[in-house]
């Protein structure tokens, strides 16, 4: 692509133009222009003229062998980077023998218990060309040990590996309920994680402040923006009780949002996010590198908002709320496949989501022009609203945090106060659909053929974990027993003194062949198990 | 005619699966409907279930699946309450092709509720289920 000079009142040269040939600025209206304090507009002057965002699908299931092959079809297919999906097992750090792991192992993202997996994960894979991001929170420490022992077996060193891991254990507990450990020792585990990478890791993105999975479980759009914000607020008061300079770390920490349906609605909540982030971060936490005051995030299509009922139309609904995610200045995406009602995404469905990217990049213009809706009295009314209601989120978080945002989050996670205004906002959406007052196209109107032939759906069959659990077998037959034993108890003993960081303790563990389960299950001991109180 | 006691249900997520959105909209959905409801949350075992059945007396027991464990899961749930000695049928909610259904009704499952079912259909199911064991 043509890359002109970033002056907002530029020429914008020859590559910018319309279908028509009519030449297009690289930004129209009033200042602050993108890249500029408080960055509603954008966080870089071009925005998309110089670089489009990254097209990031997220993939995984089955064992490691099969993602790996998926993973090499979405690079071969134009995708920029890797995004894995684990399955629950994983997630919740237990082994794929484990009791619970009945009936899950590799079906709704890829099995991972040792090293040896990550292994075949990333088979044929430059780990130092590609980035990676990593859906892990619970066990995120060790799946990175994992990744960091992958690469460097490859001759790969750390300083070069580029990606995210989510390792955002605050909404786990707000909304998508993969935690482990109780709040405040997880909470030491993110900030560990981000001590190991700030030191050591300079191109890695240690937490992906996610709201995708709040909005998925039902808030509205102007809780997913606010939870999310109090969710890195909170990271920050963490980290730096840690020890940390803010501006050390918070150029690193990037956001997670959702893109749901209705589309200025999403496009008021991304430009007030970076808004907010950037205030907050100068004003309250006095960061000054101009990178810390950057919001930097990743979209998802809303998988919530997919329906089984004529599935093809989900992709209309993907290509609407990926628009929307561009125009609200998202650095990378990922669209949805319009089977996931009904199953885990087939090959030709994810290769449809990602061309509908491509379309949206490359045919449609909306990339040439930065902030194309700003100056807008809807959008910018829109903006101004979302930070209203979300400041009044934060109000409520201080005063029940004495002060302190991320007491304020231990506080509305212990009372059930995040979890109750999630289901209270999923079910009156709920009611509305039900009543026919909101109208859902295939669901609650428009529903002729419904009873179409059904696409060709991925299934996981048992095989998978037959094939899983003779894997890890073969590994726990294969390696060192004392070196996994004298691993855990380093692990233990660390865990117990919360002024180390538990990274060099994980990574001795991972590469011993210890598992997952056992790591996690030592860290329980010290740690303990959390358990939720149940609200409807 | 008096009124027939109250359905009694027991809900829960069976499993490590923490997507508990559409289970807690059920909930309320047949609370709202007139029923009563035990919900169990997450993390549970067919024993931890098959206890709370015994414990309310329960009717009907609830499970909720969206991570493809379904055809795991559903007969696991269905024939622990059966080797209990329970006469409690078993409906199932999440995402389930809808080839994996006759399967699932063969296994003994007696109803199946995919995402978007509306509250009169989930009302419906649930008292069918209840009806079959002959309330």
């Amino acid at each position: 692509m043509v890359n002109p000079g970033s002056r907002p009142d530029s020429d914008s040269g020859p590559g910018f133009r319309t279908l028509s040939g009519i030449p297009v600025d690289g930004v129209y209206g009033d200042g602050p222009f993108p890249g500029e304090f408080p960055y509603t507009r954008g966080v870089h002057a071009e925005m998309y003229r110089s670089r489009l965002w990254t097209m990031r699908m997220f993939a995984g299931f089955g064992t490691a062998g099969d993602t790996n092959a998926r993973f090499h079809e979405l690079l071969r297919a134009g995708g920029s980077g890797l995004s894995t999906a684990f399955d629950m097992p994983t997630l919740m750090g237990r082994d794929s023998d484990h009791s619970w792991a009945l009936g899950e192992v590799g079906r709704a993202g890829v099995a991972v218990d040792t090293v040896e997996d990550m292994v075949d994960l990333f088979a044929g894979i430059d780990l130092g060309a590609v980035s990676t991001s990593m859906t892990i929170n619970g066990p995120a420490p060790i799946l990175l040990g994992m990744y960091v022992a992958v690469a460097e077996e490859a001759g790969v060193e750390r300083s070069r590996l580029a990606g995210t891991l989510q390792n955002d254990i605050l909404k786990e507990y707000q909304a998508q309920k993969e935690y482990v450990f109780p709040p405040r020792p997880s909470v030491r585990l993110v900030t560990d994680v981000i001590r190991f990478t700030t030191a050591e890791m300079p191109r890695w993105n240690p937490v992906s402040i996610s709201g995708y999975h709040i909005r998925e479980a039902g808030s509205t759009a102007a809780h997913e923006l606010a939870f999310t914000l109090a969710n890195g607020f909170a990271y920050v008061e963490a980290a730096t009780a840690a020890g940390l300079h803010v501006d050390d770390f918070a150029p690193r920490l990037s956001f997670f949002f959702n893109s749901h349906n209705d589309f200025f609605e999403e496009v008021g909540k991304f430009r007030a996010a970076r808004r907010i982030w950037a205030r907050w971060m100068r004003d309250r936490y006095g960061a000054t590198d101009e990178r810390s005051l950057k919001l930097r995030f990743h979209t998802q299509t809303a998988g919530v908002s997919l329906t089984a009922q004529q599935p093809e139309v989900n992709i209309a609904r993907v290509a609407l709320q990926a628009m929307a995610g561009v125009m609200g200045g998202t650095q990378s995406l990922h669209t949805d496949s319009h089977d996931e009602a009904l199953a885990l995404p087939s090959e030709e469905a994810a290769r449809i989501a990602l061309r509908t990217q491509q379309v949206i990049a490359h045919e449609t213009g909306v990339a040439n022009v930065a902030d194309p809706l700003g100056g807008s009295h809807y959008v910018e009314w829109m903006t101004d609203e979302m930070e209203r209601r979300a400041t009044d989120v934060f109000e409520h978080l201080e005063d029940l945090g004495g002060g302190s945002i991320l007491e304020g989050v231990y506080a509305g996670i212990e009372s059930g106060w995040f979890a109750g205004e999630i289901a209270d906002a999923a079910y009156r959406y709920e009611r509305e659909v039900n009543a026919g007052e909101r109208i859902i196209v295939g669901v609650n109107a428009f529903t002729e053929g419904n009873d179409a032939e059904r696409a060709r759906l991925l299934r996981i069959g048992q095989d998978t974990e037959d094939l899983q659990l003779k894997r890890l077998a073969a590994v726990k037959q294969s390696r060192d027993d004392r070196a996994v034993a004298d691993s855990l108890r380093r692990v233990v003993a660390e865990a117990s003194d919360p002024t180390t960081n538990l990274m060099p303790a994980l990574m001795e563990a991972v590469r011993a062949r210890t598992t997952i389960g056992e790591i996690i299950e030592a860290l329980e001991g010290v740690f303990g198990t959390y358990v939720e109180q149940a609200v409807i | 005619m008096a009124d027939a006691a109250p359905v009694r249900v027991v809900l829960a997520k069976l499993g490590l699966d923490g997507h508990d959105r559409g289970l807690k909209v059920v909930a309320r959905m047949l609370r709202d409907g007139g029923m009563e409801v035990v919900y169990l949350g997450l993390r549970q075992t067919t024993a931890s279930i098959i206890d709370a059945v015994e414990q309310e007396d329960a009717d009907v027991v609830g499970i909720s699946m969206l991570n493809a464990g379904h055809l795991t899961l559903g007969p696991l749930m269905v024939d622990a309450l059966a080797d209990a000695g329970l006469d409690v049928p078993v409906v199932i909610g999440g995402i389930v092709p809808d080839e994996d259904r006759p399967t699932l009704a063969a296994a003994g499952v007696a109803g199946v509720l995919g995402p978007g079912s509306p509250a009169a259909e989930v009302v419906a199911c649930v008292q069918a289920a209840a009806a079959r064991r002959g309330l």
